[in-house]
């Protein structure tokens, strides 16, 4: 707002009309921010309150009070009660950031590998975008499903027929594997559709300089292409990162809710909280799953300087 | 392009290989989906045949009549669309509400609000399971489709917002201008003026909500217990003993739900790409 010294009267009236609409952007808004409160302000206050308490799902208002007991606890006796005393929460931790790594390296690459090519022009390009999406609007528990069948060791395609009756799914070792190859094949299309709609943002008479210049496609890949892909790249990292921290749906549906508990952060802790009924063990699993999840928020941002308008 | 006349020998070979790369990615996107297809077309007796034979068995619909007349997936199938299309309706009507005062407005912790709502969006569900699951029991609202209409908010809202924020920004100003000066407030500019314009980014942002909605599993299997939406029923789908995995109904459960997703999403294709890197890449 610049104040034209000519004009005194104008300044005045801009700013009556500067808070008259701030006064109607709150009433715009209140209805989101009420409901946000309520679905995720709320809960999340209750979540955290609970984690210092031992309580049973079924009877919350018999709880109580221990502190920090649910995270770090030891009896008198010796015996060892806090999760992060718990060998199979720091298993699932393990699984989880394992699984995390690989399967967004994998797709960044293999997103950008598609991308590169459905961005050149050839025929049946078209058709190659469309099959893009497929995986895509595909929901997660049906492509677990699909997988399962196929890693199936006496039906499958993969279990039967490739690796001859072996069942991939039923040791955790191989399991993650077989997981990341599922999370991969469902979500590269998101990374390679992100990736395309950068690598069409970028301007292409850089690439007719560097054509002129002699610059090899390679050359032109590594010194033009990436950098300038940086910052699409950087927060379709982000997002598929975070995706996969909070990975549940596979491991339950391919693993079972048992050994999903094993595999995954939040496995483990809707294990504890719904199937064991455990409301206070539970929530101090969950704001911890909370806590790491933001912690890496602030790492990327930070790091890597992510900006978000 | 010069390649052809200096080297037709090691063009045509490129041409070859980057072909060749193509089929390869396009028998990696689809062939898991069609292989599930297929199995949904043949009777239970057929599953245990070599791949070969297993192409060229015969065709079957048995596997799509059984699911169709199974109470659970009808049941699912309902409870979907009536959970999915809730939660994106609430979201839509308030969330452009919010896009409206995030995109034209200007005011004080306006950053603020946008971060919080960033944040949201980036939330484990796991953090919010046990205050969720109390505040539902209290309210009586377990194994009730209201419950998850309510709950699913939690992810609609945020990127309802976030991406209508985007398209509101890029709506030209006189348009609205023009309507203030007549004396309309903002909920009659928004309705009257931007919604029509608006249009194309409400369809592009409820479709791709309704996908998330449509898709979610750990509310829907935490949150009810008879109720249950249609992936829950497909990760549950038993035979008639516990060790007998039904995988043709399984598949042909699957089909039914992905295949109008599907149509959607091609049909739309243009606008989801717009629509997600409005809520991804842009911010």
């Amino acid at each position: 707002m610049t104040v034209n010294p000519t004009a005194p009267a104008r300044p005045v009236r801009t700013r009556g009309i500067e808070a008259a609409r701030a006064r109607q952007a709150i009433w715009l808004l209140l209805p989101t921010l009420i409901a946000i409160a309520l679905v995720a302000g709320y809960p999340l206050y209750r979540t955290i309150y609970f984690s210092l308490f031992d309580a049973n799902l079924t009877t919350p208002d018999q709880r109580t009070f221990v502190g920090l007991g649910n995270f770090w606890f030891t009896t008198d006796e010796g015996v060892s009660l806090g999760f992060l005393q718990d060998p199979k929460w720091w298993g699932a931790v393990k699984n989880t950031l394992l699984f995390t790594v690989v399967s967004v390296f994998l797709e960044t690459v293999f997103g950008m590998i598609i991308a590169l090519v459905v961005n050149s022009t050839f025929k049946g390009r078209g058709l190659l975008r469309t099959a893009m999406l497929v995986p895509w609007a595909i929901p997660t528990v049906v492509s677990a499903q699909m997988w399962s069948y196929m890693y199936n060791d006496s039906f499958g395609l993969i279990g039967r027929g490739l690796l001859g009756g072996q069942a991939l799914l039923a040791n955790t070792d191989s399991a993650i594997w077989a997981l990341i190859a599922v999370d991969v094949w469902k979500t590269t299309s998101f990374m390679a559709l992100l990736i395309l709609a950068g690598l069409q943002s970028l301007p292409s008479d850089m690439y007719e300089a560097a054509d002129m210049d002699g610059a090899s496609k390679w050359t032109q890949f590594w010194r033009l292409t990436l950098p300038l892909l940086r910052p699409a790249l950087l927060v379709a990292l982000v997002f598929r990162s975070l995706d996969a921290l909070r990975v549940f749906d596979i491991m339950s549906v391919m693993l079972g809710n048992v050994n999903a508990a094993a595999t995954s952060m939040t496995g483990y802790a809707r294990q504890a909280l719904i199937d064991n009924s455990l409301l206070g063990f539970g929530s101090a699993v969950s704001v911890a799953i909370f806590l790491i999840i933001m912690v890496i928020v602030v790492i990327y941002v930070t790091a890597f300087r992510v900006k978000f308008d | 392009m010069n390649l052809k006349t200096t080297n037709p020998a090691l063009y045509y070979l490129q041409r070859a290989a980057f072909y060749l790369l193509v089929i390869v990615i396009a028998f990696y996107l689809l062939a898991p989906f069609l292989w599930a297809v297929l199995t949904s077309l043949r009777s239970p007796g057929d599953l245990f045949l070599p791949p070969a034979q297993f192409i060229t068995a015969e065709t079957t619909f048995q596997n799509y009549t059984q699911v169709f007349s199974n109470p659970n997936f009808q049941r699912g199938l309902l409870y979907s669309l009536i959970v999915a299309v809730g939660s994106v309706l609430i979201s839509l009507l308030i969330g452009s509400f919010a896009a409206y005062a995030l995109g034209r407005f200007r005011f004080k912790g306006k950053q603020i609000i946008m971060y919080v709502i960033l944040a949201v969006s980036v939330f484990p569900q796991i953090a919010v399971l046990s205050g969720l699951y109390t505040l539902i029991s209290n309210l009586g609202l377990y194994n009730n489709p209201v419950g998850l209409i309510l709950t699913y908010l939690i992810f609609t809202i945020p990127f309802t917002v976030w991406v209508l924020t985007s398209f509101v920004r890029d709506i030209p100003g006189e348009l609205e201008e023009a309507a203030l000066v007549d004396g309309a407030s903002p909920l009659q500019t928004l309705f009257q003026v931007l919604f029509p314009v608006m249009m194309p980014a409400l369809v592009t942002t409820g479709l791709l909500a309704f996908i998330n909605a449509w898709n979610e599993y750990l509310f829907a299997l935490t949150f009810t217990s008879t109720n249950r939406t249609v992936p829950v029923v497909i990760a549950n789908y038993s035979g008639a003993t516990q060790f007998d995995q039904p995988w043709g109904p399984i598949m042909a459960a699957s089909i039914v739900v992905t295949v109008p997703l599907i149509i959607l999403v091609l049909v739309f294709q243009r606008n989801i790409v717009s629509g997600l890197t409005a809520g991804a890449v842009k911010g």
